[in-house]
């Protein structure tokens, strides 16, 4: 059995993509593979300048080591290396980076999945869309936390119940 | 009975932070709040919330918590966490 090699972190840089290969090579497993997040040029037809991206930093890195661990115990992989930049990110540049190593190709790939996967539910890091039109808007993909959302409502109606 | 209230401090990201023109609040809370409480405080004095509130979760020390969790330390760093969009 290997040891799992993890690097994880969060930058304010373009993204060494080189350097990070280095932390994933392992003459002892067959599988290495990689995902870059991406700016894309344009979003329902509108043409995106770039992306600027928020976090609250600290909880960010707790959280990407912590999905970083789960992955490396869920899939039994040999490296994990995730990397989440920060603020402005032009078309074309990665936002993040994702790369894992593991004996054989179907760990490899399902952990790369289920990493951008819950990366994109939990870790708190947020991104604002600046359309070439001047006009900027946050990026709120996934609607409500269902669970949360109840509870809110109930806190409120027993309040005013209480009025 | 007087209800002994303290003043707890709570960051604000990303839209929430834009709503408030702040990047943290205080809300008045009981002495040892549930998360919830916190998260209905943040409605009551900070109206423009509210209509983002549904759909956030509150962080304790980098944690998240479920909304009956109680905020015993009164040290501990809350944060209003909108719906993430990483990546």
């Amino acid at each position: 059995m290997f040891e799992t090699h993890f690097f994880t972190g969060i930058v304010d840089h373009p993204i060494d993509l080189d350097g990070l290969d280095q932390k994933l090579s392992n003459p002892d497993v067959g599988s290495q593979g990689w995902f870059y997040g991406v700016t894309r040029r344009t979003t329902s037809g509108k043409k995106t300048v770039s992306l600027s991206y928020q976090s609250h930093r600290a909880m960010a890195d707790r959280h990407l080591r912590r999905l970083a661990e789960q992955a490396a115990e869920q899939f039994k992989l040999a490296g994990v290396v995730i990397v989440h930049r920060l603020g402005d990110v032009p078309v074309g540049e990665a936002s993040v980076v994702v790369g894992c190593s593991s004996a054989h190709r179907s760990e490899t790939f399902a952990a790369l999945q289920w990493i951008m996967d819950t990366l994109k539910r939990d870790v708190p890091i947020w991104k604002r869309e600046h359309f070439e039109d001047g006009a900027t808007v946050w990026v709120h993909p996934e609607p409500v936390q269902a669970q949360q959302a109840d509870s809110y409502a109930e806190n409120q109606n027993t309040k005013e119940r209480h009025l | 009975m007087k209800t002994e209230l303290a003043n707890r401090r709570v960051l604000l990201f990303a839209i929430a932070r834009d709503l408030v023109g702040a990047d943290e609040v205080f809300v008045s809370v009981g002495l040892e709040p549930s998360a919830g409480e916190i998260l209905l405080q943040l409605g009551e004095e900070f109206p423009e919330l509210r209509v983002l509130l549904p759909t956030c979760r509150l962080a304790v020390d980098c944690e998240y918590v479920s909304s009956e969790t109680l905020i015993k330390d009164t040290e501990s760093e809350l944060a209003l966490i909108p719906p993430v969009s990483g990546g």
